[in-house]
């Protein structure tokens, strides 16, 4: 069952890396564990950044400043650099695999404003930008004939480390979610594009329950590091109710934020950080906080955010064409990710990550909005090529029995835990002490109890487990290992956190709120050895 | 408020309606389905993923019409049931593998690609709502051809075929009009079933029809039409298609 190149995650970042290492001549494999197609990218809305300058003055100078402005001092200007030139090639390539762009009416793509930017850089196709672009990705995928295999849950990455030499990679091992069984597949290098872990925000989230941090908990367990994982992006809008993301463009095309008193109380298109911290603090004043966008008018709304309409309407029951919209804001991004250098690479030879399981420091302390779609594009393409390059000339043995073995002892394990603890409750629970505690405004007090609350859980883990014992299908099982991984991400969140004791971008601490720069202008970096967590800062 | 839910746990323990009830008012389907395997029962199986329509994991059946759980908000004594033309795995989760396979079969993917070529909004609108197409399968379980022909394209597959054949951006939309004349666009019974049920409210039938039309104008003809209609084969005596 070997490949050249496995590429775990069928979202935007995973589709692109396959089509590239594709192309590079590698056989390439992908393995999701939903379907391609329904990852999270279908949800991105907003947009794709490239200074195409269609909808007024722009240029790529202004990309890399907005952007690296935004990451408040630590991301890396060469892979922001490398990031915002690319980015019209990129766009330029979609467009001509056929994602339908929305357009200008002298036929260029379409450009709109998103937070932050100083020019309408964000290409779109309606608010339906992630969805047509990750469609299209899956039907080149197809055209190429590259493999998709659905409904396989990662459980671990099979790595070997000879004496006197580095541990590379040679596989992974599944969880065949149909059969029970566990599988493995055997490749000279792997990319892990599995996506971000804003879930352990549980309901507080915009994200798909399926962003549970698989990829990033099974390479620290491997051995790779990770890194800046405090940083967590809260989108301003979300419906109040349901979390449900409702799109920066329209606040891009003219939105406001009120509160109760139907006020103006903040730049609507400020950075992300910035708009979620005025919204909250108004909360905290006992306000309620609306999105406005009823000036713009039916024929508007419904050429340019027909989703947004739809969903409003679905989930709040109210018409944003004639009524104001109730929201806050919730965990949409994790900044932080495994860590990479600029191939994508990890430190364990032929294991590469991309897309938002990665950190490829672009992002730094809060990520523009539209830059998440076009870092998919950019560094898909480089951790594709990257891999394929790699297993080219790779010679090594590779031995998958004994990680198989492991597994399916983990399994039964597993299914022989007490169950006393319902799981499900505790998920809900951690979710509501990371909202309040570890969310938009943090201070230490609160940050060491929701330490204290996930150590705890750590102990209960053997007496949680699963009622459902049954092995086809089995998705009480799976929640229950996304659930552990969360945990175990938690713990690293939280940590970190801790440690960084100022205030930058995403991370706020009200007990610190300045930045420092003198000591905290670094990477925080988590990595674990013999089953110890250990964390430091980098440069 | 009580529903109702077809459960199906593995040939052994074969099939069962099972009851449940669930306190919950104004709610989706999907908030209820939560409610059940996190409260009440977590043997209960099913899929899911955004939770705003756009994933396209949760699609299932409610009194026999396919619905997005999480669109669908639940009213006492629904029956809840697992979308048809695929094989059940367990409970509402089916086997979506051979109806996503028809996407490649019927060569739903932009065959020229060029760089910069430039699209009016006229010109992009053709095919923006096609594309707005979330692979649900709705419109797959609907579908009543299913019942004579497991080897239909399917709606959704020649959607996608549609939307890459009207992009003006496609030199070459040949090919693709060859791979949708077996299997494909004649078979289409033009019930409209899979309008009706699609949460992105694209009509499939109808660019089924425009792709037949299409054909026509490549040399095709229908071949029911032909055989069962015309002595002389699919063509009219001066070799232009018949229709």
């Amino acid at each position: 069952m070997r490949s050249d190149v496995l590429v775990i995650g069928a979202g935007g970042a995973g589709l692109v890396a396959a089509i590239n290492a594709h192309e590079s001549g590698a056989k390439v494999r992908v393995i999701t564990k939903e379907y391609p197609t329904r990852s999270q990218t279908c949800m991105a809305q907003g947009g794709i950044n490239a200074a195409l300058a269609n909808a007024g003055e722009d240029s790529v100078e202004a990309h890399v400043q907005n952007t690296l402005k935004s990451a408040h001092g630590i991301a890396n200007e060469d892979a922001v650099r490398f990031l915002c030139e690319s980015a019209p090639d990129a766009v330029e390539w979609l467009d001509s695999i056929g994602v339908c762009f929305s357009r200008t009416k002298d036929a260029k793509i379409a450009q709109r404003a998103l937070g932050g930017a100083s020019a309408p850089r964000a290409c779109y196709a309606q608010d339906y930008t992630g969805l047509k672009i990750l469609h299209t990705l899956y039907d080149r995928c197809n055209a190429l004939g590259i493999e998709m295999l659905s409904e396989r849950y990662l459980l671990n990455l099979i790595t070997h480390k000879p004496t006197n030499s580095d541990a590379y990679i040679g596989g992974a091992t599944f969880l065949n979610m149909r059969s029970g069984e566990v599988e493995s597949y055997e490749a000279a290098s792997v990319i892990v594009a599995t996506g971000g872990y804003s879930r352990i925000y549980d309901k507080h989230s915009t994200n798909s329950t399926s962003s549970t941090g698989d990829g990033q908990a099974a390479c620290l367990r491997a051995g790779a590091r990770l890194s800046d994982m405090e940083f967590v992006q809260f989108h301003p809008t979300a419906l109040k109710g349901s979390s449900i993301l409702i799109s920066e463009s329209a606040r891009g095309a003219g939105g406001y934020l009120l509160n109760s008193k139907g006020e103006r109380f903040t730049n609507e298109l400020a950075p992300r950080d910035e708009v979620a911290r005025a919204i909250n603090e108004e909360i905290q004043k006992g306000e309620n906080v609306f999105l406005d966008i009823r000036h713009l008018g039916e024929e508007f709304i419904d050429r340019e955010l027909p989703q947004e309409r739809k969903l409003a309407k679905l989930y709040e029951n109210i018409d944003p064409v004639y009524e104001v919209i109730p929201i806050k804001s919730v965990a949409h991004y994790t900044m932080g990710g495994i860590e990479v250098d600029e191939n994508s690479s990890t430190k364990i030879e032929g294991l590469y990550a991309v897309g938002e399981c990665a950190n490829h420091r672009v992002h730094g302390a809060n990520r523009l909005g539209g830059n998440s779609l076009l870092e998919l594009i950019v560094f898909g393409r480089e951790a594709g090529r990257n891999a394929a390059k790699y297993a080219k000339v790779f010679d090594k043995t590779i031995e998958v029995k004994e990680q198989v073995k492991r597994d399916e002892e983990f399994l039964l394990q597993v299914k022989e835990f007490s169950n006393q603890i319902d799981f499900y409750e505790k998920r809900t629970f951690v979710g509501n002490v990371f909202y309040n505690n570890v969310g938009i405004s943090r201070e230490e007090m609160g940050l060491r109890e929701a330490l204290d609350a996930i150590h705890k859980i750590q102990k209960e883990m053997p007496m949680m487990g699963i009622k459902d014992r049954s092995k086809i299908y089995n998705t009480n099982l799976v929640e229950f290992l996304e659930f552990a991984n969360m945990i175990g991400l938690c713990e690293i969140v939280l940590v970190c956190a801790i440690s960084r004791c100022e205030s930058r971008g995403a991370h706020f601490r009200s007990d610190m709120p300045e930045q420092n720069d003198k000591n905290y202008k670094a990477h925080t970096i988590a990595y674990e050895e013999n089953d110890a967590l250990f964390t430091d800062f980098a440069e | 408020m009580k529903i109702k839910i077809a459960r199906y746990m593995g040939i052994a323990q074969g099939k069962e309606d099972i009851e449940y009830e669930v306190g919950l008012r104004d709610a989706t389907l999907l908030e209820v389905l939560n409610e059940i395997k996190t409260k009440q029962d977590a043997t209960l199986s099913y899929s899911s993923g955004c939770r705003s329509s756009i994933c396209g994991s949760c699609s299932m059946r409610v009194n026999g019409r396919e619905v997005l759980a999480c669109a669908y908000k639940v009213q006492d004594g629904d029956f809840v049931e697992p979308m048809k033309n695929s094989s059940v795995i367990r409970d509402l989760v089916v086997d979506m593998d051979k109806a996503y396979e028809f996407n490649a079969k019927a060569k739903a993917w932009q065959s020229s690609i060029k760089k910069g070529v430039d699209l009016s909004q006229e010109n992009q609108m053709l095919n923006e709502l096609q594309s707005d197409c979330i692979l649900c399968g709705s419109c797959y379980s609907v579908c009543p051809v299913y019942a004579v022909n497991s080897e239909f394209l399917g709606p959704f597959a020649l959607t996608r075929v549609w939307k890459y054949v009207s992009d003006k951006r496609e030199s070459e939309p040949k090919e693709k009009i060859d791979a949708i004349q077996t299997n494909g666009v004649w078979d289409c019974t033009l019930c409209n079933e899979c309008t009706l049920v699609c949460p992105q409210e694209i009509s499939s039938k109808a660019d089924i029809e425009k792709l037949r039309m299409r054909s026509v104008v490549s040399g095709y003809s229908d071949p029911s039409f032909a055989t069962s209609f015309s002595p002389f084969g699919g063509t009219s005596f001066d070799g232009s298609p018949s229709f």
